[in-house]
């Protein structure tokens, strides 16, 4: 991969339903400057900014990098716009890491966001189009038949997704940025929750945020000029495959599988399991933490929910490998910084910066984010060690 | 001016509707020209002969076109399906429906379409279900000329089997 490269700022916004209190502009700036800030650094220690968004129809507004080079410091400076739906947080952060691996730029600060209150994004994801008919189903409509064919292969018990549900919530109860604050959600009151596409529940889906998440990535010569710990890239992929061909399995796209392979061969992983201390996975619907696990490798096909019944993915019953323990996607949902999230969420963890969702000496973790129709994968690998 | 008592206007509603022009391209402007005509029609991978349905005129997997026209018939087989109940503002359909996804004998790929005349709580991976067109006078060039989809009484099909059966429903 050439150059090496470490995530030496970490900036985040509060996730809220409505951030009223701040434009779109104002949103990626305070963004950019916690991760500034995080990194001891100013506007003009950075070369490039590399900046990713779900579609512009979200909020209505084209190409919105434009008009955000003043917030973000970029006037004069190159800057790159990412789009591939709903993986772009994954996929902006592997393209801002490339141009400092390439040797290109030395310090690169890429920022994702997205403005849901400002937005349909059901709407927004409901072309009409005259080959198919307009259902109006939005992204729920499109996956929980998928869940419903995972379940049906996997046997799983009915009520794993409710336990993810529940899981997820939890340790977003840990994670003061966390859109939801549900610290005493039940079993119950997930399984109670309005059935909104079957087998898919309120409680089971994830919130619609407003938030932006930015990092400040660097290359190795630079990184001791931060004062944290850096977070060092040991390997990114990125993977695509069509919506739709005939024999697509929806439920384990190859995308994902090839995509782990690639990540986990670049950064010497064998047993994803055994040698990550932990993992930010995007789970916009609770039912992709079991199909993921196997998807990632992380247990056999048809095996997954097993690892998610026996506690092995929750922080609070002591799980050998935590997923999402910033809460996840079902925890705060800004569409466009999702995938970002996590791959900072996971950065966080090695550099023993996560607070009250710590994972005690975490040196290892796996970032994933996906988008589309399940068709577009990216993923990194961030650890405490330089290689 | 005393502005301590008065609600902050900080945001407007502005709905827009946007109206498009549709290039179809070769293969979706005769699957929409037979579908005006009542027919629902797919097209043959000429490398792995899948069929598909609505065509784009290629087969991704293969990365070659497909040109051979398929008829189809009016059945079709539950690939999966969903009950959507979430209240969508301005959605014509009802809540509850059944958003399933269908493979027609004879394809090997589903579509998305609605499944109505059912019983919810009974529909199922592998259920048989047959096409009911609009009245003739209605058809456009359009996929929704297929008002929904309806249950047959005929034996489920095995979850291995479905998208292999052909046009006449039986297996491959
Ligand atoms: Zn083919």
């Amino acid at each position: 991969m050439g150059e090496l490269a470490a995530v030496v700022g970490i900036g985040q916004t509060k996730y809220a339903s409505r951030r009223g209190d701040v434009s779109i502009a104002g949103l990626v700036r305070e963004a950019a400057q916690n991760a500034l800030e995080d990194a001891d650094l100013s506007f003009k220690d950075i070369d490039a900014v590399v900046i990713g968004k779900a579609p512009d129809m979200f909020e209505g507004i084209v190409m919105p990098e434009i008009y955000l080079t003043d917030a973000l410091g970029a006037n004069g400076k190159p800057m790159l716009r990412v789009h591939t739906a709903g993986s772009v947080g994954g996929s902006t952060a592997l393209v801002a890491a490339s141009h400092v691996q390439s040797g290109t730029f030395k310090r690169v600060l890429t920022v994702t966001f997205e403005k849901q209150s400002e937005s349909n994004a059901m709407w927004a994801l409901s072309t009409p189009q005259p080959f198919s008919v307009h259902l109006n189903a939005g992204a729920g409509g499109y996956f929980a038949p998928i869940i419903r064919e995972y379940i049906r292969r996997s046997n799983a018990p009915s009520d794993i997704g409710i336990k993810v549900a529940v899981k997820d919530r939890l340790h977003g109860a840990r994670n003061p940025l966390s859109h939801l604050n549900l610290p005493n959600i039940s079993h119950q009151e997930v399984e109670d929750s309005m059935m909104l596409w079957d087998p898919i529940r309120f409680l089971e889906a994830c919130p619609s945020s407003d938030g932006a998440c930015a990092m400040i990535i660097a290359n190795k010569d630079l990184v001791s000029e931060s004062p944290k710990p850096p977070a060092w890239i040991l390997g990114g992929a990125m993977r695509s495959e069509p919506t739709i061909y005939a024999g697509r399995d929806e439920v384990n796209p190859r995308a994902g599988r090839d995509c782990a392979k690639d990540v986990y061969a670049q950064a010497g992983i064998s047993d994803p399991r055994r040698q990550f201390d932990c993992a930010e996975i995007y789970v916009p619907f609770s039912w992709y933490e079991p199909m993921w696990l196997e998807n990632l490798g992380f247990a056999d096909q048809g095996e997954g929910w097993r690892l998610t019944l026996d506690g092995a993915t929750s922080l609070d019953e002591g799980g050998d490998i935590p997923w999402n323990c910033s809460g996840g996607v079902l925890s705060s949902n800004p569409i466009g910084a999702s995938g970002m999230i996590r791959f900072a969420e996971a950065a966080r963890q090695v550099r023993g910066d996560a607070d009250q969702h710590q994972v005690k000496d975490a040196r290892l973790a796996l970032g994933h984010a996906y988008g589309g129709g399940a068709q577009f994968f990216s993923m990194w690998v961030v650890g405490a060690n330089k290689p | 001016m005393d502005n301590k008592n008065k609600e902050v206007i900080d945001a407007i509603e502005a709905p827009i509707y946007l109206k498009y022009k549709f290039t179809a391209g070769l293969a979706p402007a005769r699957f929409l020209s037979q579908l005006k005509q009542g027919v629902l029609t797919g097209q043959r991978c000429p490398k792995c002969d899948n069929v598909y349905v609505p065509p784009r005129g290629s087969c991704p997997a293969c990365g070659v076109a497909t040109e051979e026209e398929v008829v189809l018939g009016d059945k079709a087989t539950v690939q999966s399906f969903t009950i959507v109940s979430i209240p969508i503002p301005g959605n014509p359909i009802q809540p509850p429906y059944i958003v399933a996804n269908l493979v027609p004998d004879g394809a090997n790929i589903s579509f998305i379409h609605l499944m109505s005349e059912c019983v919810n709580e009974e529909v199922r991976i592998g259920q048989r279900v047959t096409a009911i067109w609009k009245p003739r006078e209605e058809w456009d060039f359009a996929m929704d000329n297929i008002r929904y989809f309806k249950p047959l009484d005929e034996p489920d099909v095995p979850a291995e089997l479905i998208g292999h059966l052909s046009v006449n429903g039986t297996e491959n």
